[in-house]
Order: structure tokens, then C-alpha cells, then sequence
């Protein structure tokens, strides 16, 4: 492994002050997941590790004043699943932190880590974009919020200026009669990335009919991508395997993928539609069960 | 090269202390600087779980954690789970279960047991499956492994 200095601040201003110093070429550790193979790897270079880890309100998890959810950007992801209020209200979230690597992986590897590395393939943000969840940022000139759904700039890039923390991903309150899923395909059960995922969230009216639909595609461009098409066609409708049908083959349309080793253009188009009918069949049955 | 460190963690129930570099991961330092070569080295980025160990209660692959990290924490490493001189139970059933060849695999796939059944005692050969996914095996075909579980939890009923 390269050289570095490591440094465990107890404080945000202080993380930051120490991610902005011009002397240094500092990078944030949080689970270390993805940062320590970059750095073993010399795909990254630093000079200084920032391990985020011991700051209070980067472990903070839990419900905000208004009936959201505060997630601190250094929370692993099987202290994720493990609240019950989360797999309630923010299931699409509990399915994808589910599934993040194995469980050695998921003992460490964090949302903000996941969100931060921006890979096109990374479970947890389709997810966090069908939520419209927004990314708390801390920097050397103070605080700021983006929506999740515009963090992400490229494969591998965000919008993180130098010196600039993400501090948390804040999720507005989710209503009565809503619902989301997150699926992704992989060529074996577990352990391996996202060929193409969907994530669905649908909101029913007192009807039973889709008041409201959001579905965002993984894994099949450099950043996410909203399926508007599709969530046009299902608002007002009562929810049917026709419809999901008709939603998906609508979704695989918002899909401009690669090829690759893991599957052709065509093989991701058609997951598209398969993952998107079945996320969205889910998070109508999940709504239809949240009368709360 | 950065300075090196002193630290001081709980390994299986001891207080020791350590020094590294900032830049040496836990791995490195259980099997060189402490001696405890039950951790393998794999793959050396976090694919395999032959290094894992519980750090907090929680499995890790130790691999992916630096030494520094460990200030203050609890580790348990596959030395530690036998009591004088006599195998854990869960040991005996990988030993009489024929559940390893070469063993390589073998103490992560213990560590990460030790922490299943201790969360969820009586799992299900899915759940097994499913939560053993971060260890892989070159060797068994894995159906002994998952036996040797079954008979660990059955044993403990
Ligand atoms: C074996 C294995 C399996 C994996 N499987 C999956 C999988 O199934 N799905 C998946 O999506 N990913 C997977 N990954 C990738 C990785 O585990 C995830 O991306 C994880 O969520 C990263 O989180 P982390 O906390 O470990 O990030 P780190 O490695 O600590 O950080 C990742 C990047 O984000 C930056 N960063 C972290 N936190 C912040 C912050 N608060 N502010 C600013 N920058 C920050 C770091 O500097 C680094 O560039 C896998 C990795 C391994 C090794
Ligand atoms: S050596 Fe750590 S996971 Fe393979
Ligand atoms: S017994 Fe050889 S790797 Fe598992």
C-alpha cells in the first residue's frame, strides 16, 4: 500500500479543514470499501486518509422532526437493515443496503460511501433518487443541499469540490398509501455488481388507483436514470401486470447502456423492463399494505 | 513514511498493543507484527473473506480495515475460539464434517459462522447460504461447509 498520513477527526469543521489543506491530497475513508482497494491498487493517490467514522453526526440514524430520515453519511449498511423503521417506511432502501456485498462488506461499507464513489452500478442509488432525498454537504464555506438524483456527475465522479464533506442524505417523510422496491440483477445470487437495477416508488390514491410514480434505472448509463416515460403512463391507472408490462417496456426506452463482459446492450434493455415491472408490482403491494 | 502509531485493542479478550504505519491494514498486522496467522490472505481486496474477523461483534474483512482503525476496538480472530486446548463445538463440526481440504478458507468461514449463530442460532440452509456468500471456497463445493453449520446450530439446540 502507498504511503499516508491517517487522521481521525472528532468534527466536521475540523474533517473538513483537514480535506481542504493545500499541502495535503487527502481523501475521506469512511467504510474504506471501496477507498482502500483504489488505494492498494494505486488508482488513487493520497497523502492523508480522513477516516470519517468517529464524527457524531455522520453516525447519526433517524427519524427528523418532520417524519423523515436523517442518515449519516458514515452509517453502515447493516445498521441499516437492521431498523425496523427503516425496512417499514424506506423499503426500497432496506432491499438494496441488503445486498451490498457480503456481510463482511456490509459491516463497513456505507450509503455516503456508495453515493460518494459514484459507480453507475452502485445499489443504493436508485434508491435514494426515487425518495428525492437530498445530500447534505459540509464545506470550507459552509453548508449546502443537492438533491441525490444531481450528486453524481459521471461514472466514478460527484460533485464534491475540494475541502467538501457529505455529511448526511435526508429523506422527506414517505405518505400513507406509498410503496418502493429495488431489484437488480446479477449473474449469480450475491456478491457480484449490478448487470441493471430499477428502483419503483408509487403513491395510491383512495381508490387504489397510481397517484404518483417515480422509477429510476441503474447500472445502464454513467449516472441513474428517471424513466419518465414510464411514470407518465402510470399516473391515474388502476395498478395491473398489463400496465407493469406496458411501464416497463416504456423504462427500457430511458436506458442507454453498455456493453460489456456482463452483458450486451439489448441483454440490459430487456432487464430493464423485467426489473421495472417487477419493482413496481411490489411497491404497489407494499402501498396497498401501508395504511398507516 | 508516515509515522508509525501505537495502538491498543481488545484481541480475543486480551489488551494488546501494537505499533504500525497508517497505510498497513489489519491483516497485515495480526499475521506480522502479532503472530496470528489464523486470518489468510486471499485476495487482498475484500472478495474472498479468508482474513475475516469480528471487529466489534461484526465480521469484517480485515483486509479492508486499517490498523489504526482498530484503536480501542474488540477483535476476535480464529485463535481465539478455542477454550483450553478443546475445540469450539462449531470447530468439531467442520473437523468431523469433513467441511474443508486445504483449510485456507476455513478460519474466515468459522469467524463468520461464530457470528451467525450467535445472532440467529437455528438458521435456515438459505440463510446459511446467504450470509456465508462473502467467504468463498476453492476447494469444498460448499455443502459440506453448509453441513458442518447445520450440525453446529443443531448441536447447540
Ligand atoms: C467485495 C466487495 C463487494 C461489493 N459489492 C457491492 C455491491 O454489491 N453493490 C454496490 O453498490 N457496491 C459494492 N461494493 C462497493 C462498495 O462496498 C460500496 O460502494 C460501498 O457502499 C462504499 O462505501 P464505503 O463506506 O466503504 O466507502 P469508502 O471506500 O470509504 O469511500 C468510497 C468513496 O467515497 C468517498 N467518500 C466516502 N464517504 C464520504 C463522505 N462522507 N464525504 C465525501 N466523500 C466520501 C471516499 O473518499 C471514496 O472515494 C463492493 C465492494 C467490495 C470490496
Ligand atoms: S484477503 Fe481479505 S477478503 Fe480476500
Ligand atoms: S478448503 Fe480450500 S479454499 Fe476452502
Amino acid at each position: 500500500m502507498q504511503d499516508f498520513d491517517y487522521a481521525a477527526p472528532i468534527s466536521t469543521n475540523e474533517a473538513v479543514r483537514l480535506l481542504a489543506d493545500p499541502a495535503q491530497k487527502a481523501v475521506v475513508l469512511a467504510g474504506g470499501t471501496d477507498i482502500l482497494v483504489l488505494l492498494r491498487e494505486r488508482r488513487r493517490r493520497a497523502t492523508l486518509v480522513v477516516d470519517v467514522k468517529k464524527i457524531a453526526e455522520l453516525n447519526e440514524l433517524a427519524m427528523t422532526a418532520e417524519g423523515g430520515l436523517f442518515l449519516g453519511a458514515a452509517v453502515p449498511c447493516s445498521r441499516i437493515y437492521r431498523e425496523a423503521t427503516i425496512a417499514e417506511k424506506y423499503s426500497a432502501l432496506t432491499d438494496a443496503v441488503k445486498i451490498i456485498g457480503g456481510w463482511q462488506i456490509q459491516s463497513r461499507a456505507t450509503v455516503g460511501g456508495n453515493l460518494c464513489n459514484a459507480s453507475p452500478a452502485a445499489d443504493s442509488i436508485p434508491p435514494l433518487a426515487i425518495y428525492d432525498a437530498v445530500a447534505e454537504i459540509a464545506g470550507p464555506s459552509g453548508r449546502r443541499q443537492m438533491p441525490v438524483a444531481e450528486f453524481c456527475s459521471g461514472v466514478g465522479k460527484n460533485v464534491l469540490a475540494r475541502g467538501e464533506l457529505l455529511v448526511a442524505i435526508i429523506f422527506p417523510p414517505t405518505p400513507v398509501h406509498s410503496g418502493a422496491a429495488y431489484q437488480r440483477f446479477i449473474p449469480r445470487n450475491e456478491m457480484d455488481i449490478a448487470v441493471a437495477s430499477a428502483a419503483s416508488y408509487v403513491e395510491l390514491d383512495d381508490k387504489g388507483a397510481i397517484r404518483k410514480a417515480r422509477i429510476v434505472l441503474g447500472a445502464v448509463a454513467p449516472t441513474t436514470v428517471r424513466a419518465t416515460k414510464a411514470e407518465e403512463a402510470l399516473i391515474g391507472q388502476q395498478p395491473s401486470d398489463a400496465l407493469f408490462i406496458k411501464a416497463g417496456e416504456l423504462a427500457q426506452l430511458a436506458a442507454s447502456p453498455i456493453d460489456d463482459m456482463r452483458g450486451t446492450v439489448e441483454y440490459r434493455k430487456h432487464l430493464c423492463g423485467v426489473l421495472t415491472r417487477r419493482t413496481l408490482a411490489i411497491a404497489v403491494e407494499r402501498a396497498a399494505a401501508n395504511k398507516k | 513514511m508516515a509515522k508509525k502509531q501505537l495502538i491498543t485493542a481488545i484481541i480475543n479478550g486480551e489488551e494488546r498493543e501494537f505499533a504500525c504505519e497508517p497505510r498497513q491494514s489489519l491483516l497485515e498486522v495480526l499475521r506480522d507484527s502479532l503472530q496470528l496467522t489464523g486470518a489468510k490472505e486471499g485476495c487482498n481486496n475484500g472478495n474472498c473473506g479468508a482474513c475475516t474477523v469480528l471487529l466489534n461483534g461484526e465480521p469484517v474483512v480485515s483486509c479492508l480495515v486499517l490498523a489504526v482503525e482498530a484503536e480501542g476496538a474488540k477483535i476476535e480472530t480464529v485463535e481465539g475460539i478455542a477454550a483450553g486446548g478443546q475445540l469450539q463445538p462449531l470447530q468439531q463440526c467442520f473437523l468431523e464434517g469433513a467441511a474443508l481440504q486445504c483449510g485456507v478458507c476455513t478460519p474466515g468461514f468459522l469467524m463468520t459462522t461464530k457470528a451467525l449463530l450467535e445472532r440467529n442460532p437455528h438458521p435456515t440452509e438459505e440463510e446459511i447460504r446467504f450470509q456465508l456468500a462473502g467467504n468463498l471456497c476453492r476447494c469444498t463445493g460448499y455443502d459440506k461447509i453448509v453441513r458442518a453449520v447445520q450440525a453446529a446450530a443443531e448441536g447447540a439446540k
